[in-house]
């Protein structure tokens, strides 16, 4: 197999020069984290674990691990509901998370959001979020807040090439660029919303950044496959939302193996061809992509890349032993986390009634 | 204390809260340099400047949004609709994220905003521009909803509000704004969830909320002068929380209830109170609850009819003596 030739060599990017082979090889188990997370995770659904949706990230992974492998301490994430990688990426455990698809109490949300709505704020993940595009502004807000504080960072806000049809991002990127906020909007372009290609969606079918021309945010295309290439791509739009407070908007080239969600069994040779599915596996996987990377470097052996995957496995499969063990949320729980008042039982929580159902 | 106009109370509970808390930030279309479209946030601006009040575009899903992104960082956004009528355009905002995000983070994030304007009909600008929906939001759990009829309660409410760490929505009245009250001098605070009897009586209790408390207490005023009769008015002033204890008490005096309501009958706020007044009273009622709401059609524009489609003192008068 070869790797697809590249006009530039972004392992030379200052951003990724630097890194020290302890890094590199964590960027590739981050990578592989998430997938193996998300394999056992899909067992698991298969053997009617979890309800609900679960949207696979498989494929995808370079751009999350990529992305928020350059956040800093006041740089912050928000996405939609394919929302495990980032989660992961973002340093989130297994464990939490396995617990939340399966909805127990130990679940990262007390199995309160489920698959789509993953948080973690306290490392400056802002979920997962259901509605197509509804996130775009809470990432607005994020980086106003940011700026109001006098702090240096950025909120990098992920969105879909279907949620860019959204009318709430238009008015969030006219409102950004406005009021100069440092939100970095990465469009993970992945080819399909649900069913839908980007040809029966988008009238401009090869790019979809360019609408920040409309607004006059710094945009740019790249190639979401390379880590190396989303992590001096993402970098730029970090140090012109630290350095001018500006934003930016970003669209990665990227594809998912899976379909929309595991509910999708129409998405091999349906909407979309067996044999472009089977390219992208083969020739632009994330992970294979890096991991030859690293051997040519000298980084990495055969049988080390197999010991990290093995590893992440294991990780996921005692994931799912957590998630196993864990106990449900008690019945009770459903009134709390709706009110802060209510839940601290302060003087406002304890005046009036809240809750109706009696 | 001041005889001051309902705006102006609002306007002073910001200034206080700008000033006491540097986390608060009001915001909305026209809200700064144009002094409000109704001029509830005039000279705070001047007062204040760019960083406090902030003029945004015309872009309620976006503002309103951002308002509650800024608030999981810690800000403390109060954000102005023009008309409440147009949360509709940002109602995705309002509903699935600040209602849900302290829920589905399993009580990680905090949304400790304040969304206000006017929710009323009666204004001759048609149906786009006289919704009340407050029974829309008060539906969703993990919203609060607060409705103030006179400028006491306008600025005790709106201090508790923003100070208040979910996300409350604010009901004001565009008929109300320019209607005087007293006000301390003094700094005071109206918790959320406890009505106010407007007026003590002993033989029917009338429940309302905005405006319509004032039209309530009317009707009280004709009802003891012409018919002998002595009406109670409870003015809930928060719809959720509410204070379930004052309504029960005073119909469990009364034993009976009609309810007083600018909102549309169908699922309205008073079908809510309607249903626990049935389920937690029905043995001390002597008479149906009754209802006088909005009439159930869209707000008609025509200057001399609308007016018959709001509850009108004369319309409860006509309920009350149906029942006593
Ligand atoms: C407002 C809204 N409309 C529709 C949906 C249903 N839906 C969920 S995901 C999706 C496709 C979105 O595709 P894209 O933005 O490209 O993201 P991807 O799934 O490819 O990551 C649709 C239509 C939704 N959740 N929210
Ligand atoms: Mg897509």
């Amino acid at each position: 197999m070869e790797t697809a030739v590249k006009a530039k060599d972004y392992a030379s990017a200052p951003i990724n020069s630097k890194l020290s082979k302890e890094q590199k090889l964590d960027l590739l188990r981050g990578m592989l984290r998430i997938r193996r997370f998300e394999q056992e995770a899909l067992k698991q659904y298969n053997s009617a674990k979890m309800g609900g949706f679960l949207h696979l990230y498989i494929g995808q992974e370079s751009v999350a691990m990529g992305a928020c492998s350059l956040m800093g301490d006041n740089d912050h994430v928000i996405t939609a509901y394919r929302c495990h990688g980032h989660a992961l990426a973002v340093g989130m455990a297994m464990n939490e998370c396995m617990a939340e698809l399966f909805g127990k109490a130990t679940g990262c949300s007390k199995g309160k959001g489920g698959s789509m709505h993953f948080f973690a704020p306290d490392k400056n993940f802002w979920g997962g979020h259901g509605i197509v595009g509804g996130q775009t502004p809470l990432g607005l807000g994020l980086a106003y807040g940011l700026k109001y504080k006098g702090l240096k960072g950025a909120a990098l806000c992920f969105l879909g090439d279907g949620a860019v049809n959204q009318g709430c991002f238009y008015e969030s990127l006219n409102m950004a660029s406005l009021f100069e906020l440092p939100v970095v909007y990465i469009i993970e372009n992945n080819k399909y919303s649900m069913g839908t290609s980007l040809e029966r969606s988008s009238v401009v079918k090869d790019c979809l950044a360019q609408r920040g021309e409309a607004f006059l945010v710094d945009w740019a295309q790249a190639g979401g496959e390379d880590i190396y290439e989303v992590r001096a791509t993402v970098q730029t739009a970090i140090e012109r939302a630290h350095n001018s407070s500006k934003p930016t908007i970003l669209e990665l080239d990227t594809y998912r193996y899976y379909g929309h969600s595991v509910a999708d069994a129409n998405h091999k040779g349906g909407y979309r061809p067996n044999d472009e599915i089977e390219t992208y596996k083969k020739d632009h996987d994330p992970i294979q992509l890096f991991k030859r990377r690293l051997i040519g470097e000298g980084l990495l052996t055969e049988e080390e890349f197999e010991k990290l995957s093995e590893d992440a496995k294991t990780e996921a499969k005692a994931s799912v032993q957590y998630a196993e063990d864990s106990p449900l949320p008690e019945d009770g729980a459903i009134f709390e986390d709706v009110y802060f008042e209510v839940d601290r039982q302060t003087e406002a929580g304890r005046t009036g009634k809240h809750f109706f159902h009696d | 204390m001041a005889l001051i106009e309902y705006r102006d109370a609002l306007n002073q509970a910001f200034a206080e809260e700008i000033e006491r808390d540097s986390n608060v930030v009001l915001m909305g279309e026209e809200v700064a340099q144009y002094d409000g479209a109704y001029k509830v946030t005039k000279g705070l601006w001047k007062q204040f400047g760019d960083k406090r009040v902030v003029d945004t575009p015309i872009s309620e899903a976006a503002f309103i949004g951002m308002g509650i992104g800024a608030s999981m960082l810690g800000l403390r956004p109060v954000i102005e609709l023009m008309f409440w009528s147009f949360c509709t355009v940002a109602y995705d905002q309002i509903v699935n994220n600040a209602a849900q995000i302290r829920y589905m983070s399993g009580g990680l994030i905090n949304c400790p905003i304040v969304i206000r304007g006017p929710a009323n009909g009666g204004t001759n600008v048609g149906a786009t521009h006289s919704h009340t929906p407050e029974n829309w939001l008060a539906n969703i759990p993990g919203l609060k909803v607060v409705s103030a009829a006179t400028p006491y309660d306008a600025k005790g409410l709106m201090k508790t509000a923003i100070r208040d760490n979910d996300p409350v929505m604010f009901m004001e009245n565009t008929l109300l704004y320019g209607e005087k009250g007293e006000v301390p001098e003094e700094e005071y605070l109206i918790p959320l969830g406890k009505a106010d009897i407007k007026k003590e009586g002993k033989d029917v209790t009338l429940i309302a909320h905005g405006r319509a408390a004032l039209t309530a207490l009317k009707a009280a005023e004709l009802l003891a002068a012409e018919h002998d009769i002595d009406a109670e008015v409870i003015d809930l002033r928060s719809i959720r929380p509410l204070d379930e204890e004052t309504i029960l008490a005073s119909v469990r005096k009364t034993h009976r209830a009609v309810l007083v309501d600018e909102n549309k009958p169908f699922c309205g706020v008073s079908a809510q109170i309607a249903a626990m007044l049935q389920e937690k009273v029905f043995d001390d009622l002597d008479a149906p609850v009754l209802r006088v709401t909005s009439l159930d059609a869209p707000a008609i524009y025509s200057p001399k009819v609308e007016p018959k489609q709001l509850p009108r003192p004369q319309d409860v008068i006509a309920k009350v003596l149906s029942i006593c």
